[in-house]
């Protein structure tokens, strides 16, 4: 195939004659600001920060449970750890760094100067830091106990001030998240450009229209739970509380009708962004555009008719748990649409092992394991086996971190050049991945068995059979943990010292790739020019006219092929 | 063509028409502060149907219903209540009318009577929570009444903080009219949403639970 949509891309549209560059102060970066870059940057440097503070969490976890003891740290200690892990690294992290994504990218790949609401973009982003440290404040009164789904009743004599604490944050972080769906799903369905119509965009556009539709339509419901949670708190209503007549069960439906859509809002920007990176990295067109786009909002709705899954050994009714069964279940379909797709893409095609593109690749191996673990829990029968055990831990970290994280680390590393103007240094970026690689897979894949042989979660202490299993699960975390470093240093180098990018550095096609690196104030030099199609690598658009019948053309390739 | 998106040609050749008319510069997109308004109604109402959703929940699920010794709720303020939420929305409708034929007096005057309406509608809330039987932790019922109640009626409070805010600013001459009045448009729907909001509880807490 000829490649003439890729000869043309570094040199499309040509830069401007007066080449004025108009770039943000560094210290724009620290105020409120308007700029989506800016707060595309905001919000993922904080992202990053609260994730080092998640990652010490963990590790502190991980070594008290070297050992079947509680001796590293207390007992009550731990739950505190626990919770504040799962609080952090989902609604301080996740959610912030997909977010980040969303902001920097959405505005440059429809061809826009900016967010449809500008100002409450900032604002949005300026309620994560209160949010924050609000939240880590608790530690110095008693953090939260009773984990990142505070169950009541526990919630409710686990240590007033600091669950009190985590349900203000909790409603402050929502709000933040939800003003920032606002934003993307009007800027994503109203502020493309004029011939971009919403069949010729980035998947990644389509899948944050997925995300914010949950954000938008599930946050509203913990907003309520933890409010209601909060008046018997607070208050003494009973709502959740047994002991005053309430009912804890109508809590965890309230919970999990946000909760679940929630793994969903942490997973889909990823999705979205390996829908972009797999394709310019394999020089092949997106194997699939509808069927990932649709499949991004048939998830989107899956998700949030699944909840009860969570409560199969809450004295759910048979009937209600094979409906939750069957819908679950149902969700794999569009997944495994994408997990196909996106095999396919890379199928055949001319792959460069850069850093973006591995990071990619163990993307899709270990969110394949995350995701047919999540088919088997969704079993009602399998479920009520492992149930909060350590089986559970192992799914959701290989959907979280080997799903999300990779996603985004992937993103990271593809989008660097565009956000810096510089390269990453691709040696320390692949030691990187090889680090995390190994590391994630020692730390998580014992867990299963662990979870299999019936090792509870949520403890400090366990049962010495356990111990050496645990202990292989401590060192692989030492390795994750040490697997950051190549990474930090990495980004701190390439920053001052990477070789300079230029506008497009992997000849991609999306619209993002057409201005400066970094993009000037307001985008884009000139309008952008939708010459292509988002995907439309190694296609011969010379071959490709109006006089030459489609029909001819597969005609010819199955002579070809024969 | 597996995976092409977009027709090269004709896009390539609108996209240089467009060139051509436009330019080159800063240019102020359309106004899309009403999407946004009505996105952030749909999360709104989800609020309430996490709330209404958690009531009807216990309704179906406690073996005695309403809980014991719970009395009656008293109809009357509330259908007043009702009443004058009501007739507020036409009586608002009215002020947008009038700007739209350019006339910012008869804006002040029925947004005036709008927030007047809502003030009352808070006053009898008032009245009917300082003499109610049962106080916010007597039992679930009584706890979802509060809560309920009080969650809509700081909405009704927000939108005659909005409708103050739309009459302040109306002072200054041209600040809005036929053309321009996002902020009369925005309060109105705001108020229509609270008002159907009001309706649904009515219902839901008032009427089913007696």
């Amino acid at each position: 195939m000829s490649t003439t949509l890729e000869r043309n891309a570094p040199i499309s549209p040509p830069p401007p004659e007066q080449n004025e560059h108009p770039q943000r102060k560094w210290y724009e970066y620290f105020g409120f600001s308007t700029d989506h870059k800016v707060i595309g940057i905001q919000y993922l440097v904080t992202a990053f920060f609260f994730y080092f503070i998640g990652g010490a969490l963990a590790e502190v976890m991980r070594t008290e449970l070297s050992t079947p003891d509680p001796d590293f740290v207390q007992p009550e200690f731990y739950n505190q750890l626990l919770t504040m892990h799962g609080t952090i690294m989902l609604f301080l992290w996740i959610i912030p760094a997909g977010a980040a994504f969303a902001n920097y990218l959405i505005p440059l790949m429809i061809g826009a100067e900016d967010m449809a609401f500008p100002r409450l973009n900032g604002v949005a982003f300026w309620m994560i830091p209160p949010g924050g440290i609000l939240l880590m404040s608790s530690f110095f009164n008693g953090a939260p106990q009773a984990g990142w789904t505070s169950y009541p009743p526990l919630s409710l004599v686990s240590g007033k001030s600091g669950e009190e604490i985590w349900i203000l944050s909790i409603l402050i972080l929502g709000t933040s998240s939800m003003l920032g769906a606002f934003n993307f799903v009007t800027t994503i369905l109203l502020m493309r450009m004029p011939d971009m119509d919403i069949h010729s965009m980035p998947l990644f556009c389509w899948s944050m229209l997925a995300t914010s539709g949950l954000i938008i339509i599930g946050t509203p419901v913990l907003g309520a739970a933890l409010i209601l949670l909060s008046f018997d708190l607070i208050a003494g209503t009973a709502f959740f509380n047994p002991a005053g007549g309430g009912d804890p069960i109508v809590y965890q439906h309230m919970f999990w009708f946000y909760s679940h859509p929630a793994v969903y809002i942490m997973i889909l920007p990823f999705f979205g962004a390996i829908s972009e990176i797999l394709p310019v990295h394999a020089r092949k067109p997106i194997f699939g555009y509808r069927a990932i786009a649709y499949s991004s909002l048939a998830i989107s709705f899956l998700g949030l008719i699944v909840w009860a899954h969570h409560m199969f050994s809450s004295g759910t009714p048979g009937w209600l748990r094979m409906f939750f069964m069957a819908t679950t279940m149902i969700i794999a379909v569009p997944t495994g649409i994408k997990v196909f797709s996106w095999c396919a893409t890379i199928w055949g095609g001319k792959l460069s092992l850069n850093s973006a593109f591995i990071f990619a690749v163990g993307f899709l191996s270990s969110f394949l394991i995350g995701g047919l673990s999540g088919v088997m829990l969704a079993s009602v029968p399998f479920d009520i086996h492992v149930h909060d055990t350590y089986f559970i831990v192992a799914h959701f970290h290989y959907v979280l971190f080997g799903g999300s994280v990779f996603g985004l680390f992937a993103a990271v590393y593809h989008w660097f050049p565009k956000m810096t103007g510089r390269m990453v240094n691709e040696t320390l970026g692949q030691i990187h991945f090889v680090m995390t690689f190994i590391g994630f897979n020692i730390t998580f894949l014992p867990m299963h068995q662990l979870g299999l042989q019936g090792m509870n979660r949520r403890i400090a202490l366990y049962d010495p059979q356990f111990q050496f299993l645990n202990m292989v699960c401590t060192v692989g975390s030492y390795i994750l943990a040490l697997s950051t470093f190549p990474f930090i240093i990495n980004i701190i180098w390439s920053l001052y010292k990477g070789e300079k990018a230029g506008r497009n550095p992997w000849r991609a096609l999306t619209l993002e790739w057409q201005t400066a690196s970094p993009p000037i104030i307001e985008n884009f030099e000139e309008e952008p020019v939708l010459w292509a199609g988002p995907y439309d690598y190694g296609i011969d658009t010379e071959s490709i006219d109006g006089d030459e019948d489609v029909e001819d053309m597969l005609a010819a390739v199955t002579s070809e092929s024969q | 063509m597996q995976g092409s998106t977009v027709d090269n040609k004709s896009q390539i050749a609108i996209a240089s028409e467009q060139e051509a008319e436009q330019g080159h510069g800063h240019h102020e997109h359309p106004d899309f502060r009403m999407v946004g308004l009505y996105i952030f109604l749909i999360s709104d109402s989800m609020t309430f149907i996490g709330f209404f959703a958690a009531l009807l929940i216990y309704r179906a699920i406690m073996p005695v219903w309403p809980p014991e010794g719970m009395p009656e709720f008293e109809l009357l303020i509330p259908i007043i209540n009702t009443a004058i939420l009501v007739a507020s929305s036409f009586v608002m409708h009215e002020g947008q009318k009038s700007l739209k034929q350019n006339d910012v007096g008869g804006l002040q005057k029925y947004f005036g009577i709008t927030a007047a309406m809502g003030a009352v509608f808070l006053a009898g809330q008032v009245y009917e929570y300082s003499h109610a039987e049962f106080g916010l932790t007597t039992n679930l019922l009584a706890s979802c009444f509060y809560v309920l109640t009080g969650f809509h009626g700081l909405h009704v409070l927000t939108g005659v903080l909005l409708i103050l805010c739309v009459l302040w600013r109306s002072r200054e001459e041209g600040h809005y009219s036929a053309s321009s009045h996002f902020g009369v448009e925005a309060a109105e729907i705001y108020w229509h949403f609270v008002d159907v909001i009001w309706l649904v509880l009515f219902v839901l807490v008032y009427l089913i639970n007696n």
